[in-house]
């Protein structure tokens, strides 16, 4: 069977920043909008992360053969952000896993070449994800309308939820969003010319390129997923091609999310799949350099597929930030007060022999007495059996707050209050640790809780993830 | 079958600094200053030394860290090292070699300088617990740790949070009631519960009049067999016990742990209890200095050492038992909270307040108990889930 979609998930950070904030700080009347905001520790590597445990719910994570993983957006600039994932996500070690990176275009292209790899036969099921978060100019139009998220499908050839029926791809080497090595922010030229010169006509392009190749209609679609930089072009661009904008036009959440870089289109993607009933074909275009155009049809699969987060769930569950100055913290985007603070020391050699439970978020299940440790404990500290465990994967595991406190100067902690907890996961086990992602008012001993893929800190040049607790999310 | 140390060994001189922000001497004034001062109650010339004993925990490595300031010749040195329960470690350290028959007058230590990084707070200590962990160990406080197990203690024992913030205040106002009339105190102020309910965040729910200073400070004994003490003074004091526990640490990682119990305080009582013949310490005890680095670590300690029923401490807290006035004074030096807690300090400090009471030397009149006979230390490192704790008895000669 051809190569299709099997699975999908999202990811969207809990915080928002509205645009009556921004306002606040540079004038200007604002909109009733908001944008997604990553916590401060989080990256492109944790969003994706997040999505690719979102996609991989109830489907064997060692089933996965291949990770293409899209940013523009990557921590390091040497050194994959694909390896760190799969790894992150438990995969296997004998698959391939790579960056697609430096395209607004890499999550589309990443899923061309996932459909070519499954279609020839070197691969079952090859997993996607495209994580972004382009840190927008401070008062520049784009810090109301960009934020940060991500998108990931498992791509393969059974159980397929939607098959791609057609797809056309145009290659172009003209400028419109760029960031040099040497750029903090995004660059663009005058937004007249990028608008009617680039992505109205190349959009609609695309569209029309993929309608004539397979003599199609535009009203044979139910959903059209469409790439634009901010809302006035998404209606100019639907409006160019005639489409109904209530029902045909996917929506480009930039009032609740923004312009997720390389996220954008394969987030609206899952937005259209979660709503989709068997039979709906759903049109995807996509822009950057150059454009491509994907055509699939949903099939009964989709219906026993189980029920994601996706895109919906995480949008409902969010945290407003403050104030424009927790953003500024969030981002680091100013210079700050000598901290004097002693700091955590990064050390390669602990990340690299306790890589296991530090990324791939294992702990140790004891075979004589059966109880679960985290972090691995070479002696069992209920029977005392000396080097006798299997290593069990704790990070998709949930559990309840079992205490915590809320410190407010904690030292070499990255955004205060601190909120230190115990979780005690079901089946065993406890999780020592900072909480993330919390509503300081809202914590409660025995709610629910679950882990997630952190940054903890960046000492020693490079960056220390590790797994943090956090209320279940939703 | 174990041994014990009861009445082997005698401390005969004693000395404290003032403790405090003492931006004008570093370790080792802090180590001259309270060595000589023990040396000199003692009336013991510093060359009769045999052996010596440094507890600190970040102000000096190896036995040159004491031998270097007081140009101790040739004689053994050891630096111990337990975190906040270090300064047991100083004296069990002698108290045992001259118990072994090993020294006849040996000379503990104990010392922190701990304000000379530029900010207030402790400093995190690259040799602390966990392996020194680089992920494991972040964002994790002194405050944000013990802070974990008053939240829960509320909880088990269905305190709301008034009702525990209440709690630990009256606490706290009692140590800052003791510590104010302590001239050596680093905190010398009265507060109020109203205050100490009100104050500052420092981590929910411990409140800046929750938690102790950050101090600097050093104290000294000068220790001999017992059967030497008599011909030093009449008023030496003899230990009676000593209890040292270190805790697997599974609190942190083990589920049925659940950080409203001190298993190490317990344990350590429990060993110097039994060398001390204590059965019942609420009654025969007549002074206790708990390690009240947080005013949950002394509610929750008199449970775990006995000194009351486990989740009973509010009864006695309300009752004023602990109090000046109380059946058991506890911390009527300031405690920790307003004394000060230089780390390696601390154990030591709290032998020399049941030593100067004992004496009839409180430094302020109305703060001197009647009739001392039997007095326990009570010196904790770590934190709720993974303690090192160690308990000194001490005792009138017989």
């Amino acid at each position: 069977m051809a190569a299709g979609i099997v699975s999908y998930g999202a990811y969207i950070p809990i915080y928002r920043l509205s645009a009556a904030e921004l306002a606040k700080i540079w004038g200007g009347r604002a909109k009733p909008t908001e944008t997604a905001i990553p916590n401060i520790d989080e990256d492109s590597i944790t969003m994706a992360v997040e999505a690719g445990i979102d996609c991989l719910s109830n489907i064997d994570r060692s089933s996965v053969d291949r990770l293409y993983f899209a940013t523009t957006t990557a921590p390091y600039t040497e050194k994959q952000s694909a390896s760190i994932v799969a790894a992150a996500l438990d995969l296997r070690e004998d698959i391939i896993a790579m960056d697609i990176a430096d395209s607004l275009q890499g999550g589309t292209l990443a899923l061309q070449a996932a459909t070519d790899a499954v279609n020839a036969g070197s691969a079952k099921k090859v997993l996607v994800i495209a994580s972004d978060y382009r840190v927008p100019p401070p008062d520049s139009p784009y810090e109301s309308s960009w934020g940060g998220g991500a998108a990931a499908f498992l791509v393969g050839d059974s159980g397929i939820v939607a098959e791609i029926e057609g797809s056309q791809v145009i290659s172009s080497e003209d400028l419109t969003f760029w960031r040099r090595r040497s750029d903090t922010h995004t660059q663009t030229w005058e937004d007249r010319f990028i608008r009617d010169e680039e992505i109205l006509p190349r959009v609609k392009g695309a569209v029309t390129g993929l309608l004539k190749k397979y003599s199609w209609n535009i009203g044979d679609f139910t959903k059209v997923v469409l790439y634009s930089g901010n809302a006035g072009e998404h209606a100019a661009v639907a409006k160019g091609m005639k489409l109904d904008p209530k029902t045909q036009v996917q929506d480009a959440m930039f009032d609740k999310v923004g312009h997720t870089g390389c996220a954008f289109v394969p987030m609206m993607f899952v937005g259209a799949l979660e709503e989709a009933k068997p039979g709906d074909r759903i049109l995807t275009v996509n822009f950057g350099d150059g454009t491509d155009a994907y055509a699939f049809r949903v099939t009964d699969g989709m219906t026993k597929l189980g029920a994601r987060r996706g895109i919906k769930r995480h949008l409902e569950s969010k945290l407003m930030l403050s104030s424009y100055g927790k953003y500024l913290h969030y981002r680091n985007l100013m210079e700050w007060d000598v901290d004097r603070m002693h700091h955590m020391e990064g050390s390669l050699n602990i990340l690299w022999r306790e890589k296991k439970a530090l990324i791939r978020g294992n702990g140790t299940r004891c075979r004589k007495c059966g109880h679960v440790q985290l972090p691995p404990q070479r002696v069992c500290m209920w029977c005392q059996a000396k080097d006798d465990f299997d290593y069990v994967r704790m990070s998709d595991k949930q559990g309840d707050l079992f205490t915590y406190s809320i410190d407010e100067r904690g030292a070499g902690v990255i955004d205060l209050p601190n909120v230190l907890s115990v979780t005690n996961l079901d089946g065993g086990g406890r999780v020592y640790g900072q909480m993330t992602d919390k509503d300081v008012d809202k914590l409660e001993i025995g709610m629910r809780m679950e882990l997630t893929f952190r940054k903890i800190h960046e000492e020693g040049g490079f960056v220390n993830y590790y797994w943090k607790a956090r209320p279940v999310r939703c | 079958m174990p041994g014990t140390i009861k009445d082997k060994v005698a401390i005969i001189g004693m000395g404290c600094t003032q403790f405090g922000e003492l931006w004008d001497k570093d370790a080792d004034d802090l180590i001259i200053e309270a060595t000589y001062e023990a040396l000199d109650d003692a009336g013991v010339d510093i060359k009769d030394i045999q052996a010596a004993w440094l507890g600190t925990m970040a102000s000096g490595v190896t036995g040159a860290a004491l031998a270097a300031p007081l140009k101790l010749n040739y004689i053994p040195v050891t630096r111990v090292e337990n975190a906040c329960g270090t300064g047991a470690e100083s004296i069990r350290g002698p108290a045992f070699a001259i118990a072994a028959g090993i020294y006849d007058i040996c000379l503990s230590v104990g010392v922190e300088k701990v304000k000379d990084v530029g900010y207030g707070g402790l400093h995190t200590f690259r040799l602390q617990s966990d392996k020194w962990h680089p992920i494991y160990m972040g964002g994790g406080t002194g405050p944000g740790r013990y802070a974990m197990a008053a939240t829960r203690y509320f909880n088990r024992y269905g305190l709301s949070r008034e009702e525990g913030k209440r709690m630990l205040a009256k606490i706290s106002v009692k140590s800052h009631h003791n510590g104010a009339r302590n001239p050596l105190a680093h905190l010398r102020r009265e507060v109020t519960v109203e205050q100490a309910m009100n104050a500052p965040m420092i981590a929910w729910p411990l409140g800046l009049f929750d938690c102790c200073g950050v101090t600097d400070g050093g104290s000294a004994a000068v220790l001999c067999r017992a059967d030497m003490a008599k011909s030093f003074r009449k008023d030496y004091i003899l230990i009676k016990g000593l209890g040292i526990s270190v805790g697997p640490g599974w609190g942190k990682q083990k589920e049925d742990y659940d950080y409203t119990f001190w298993p190490e305080t317990e344990a350590a009582c429990k060993q110097a209890y039994d060398m001390a013949g204590i059965k019942d310490p609420r009654k025969e005890l007549d002074m206790a200095e708990m390690h009240d680095c947080f005013s949950i670590a002394e509610a929750i300690a008199c449970e775990s050492a006995g000194f009351c029923g486990v989740g009973k401490v509010k009864e006695d807290v309300d009752a004023g038992s602990f109090e000046q006035e109380g059946d058991l004074p506890i911390n009527i030096s300031g405690g920790l909270k307003s004394f000060g807690h230089p780390i390696g300090a601390s154990g030591g400090r709290e032998v020399y307040e049941f030593y100067k009471q004992f004496q009839g030397k409180a430094q302020d009149p109305s703060r001197q108990l009647k009739n001392v006979r039997l007095g326990l230390t009570h010196n904790q490192g770590g934190h709720p889930g993974r303690f090192q704790c160690g308990v000194t008895v001490v005792g009138a000669p017989d």
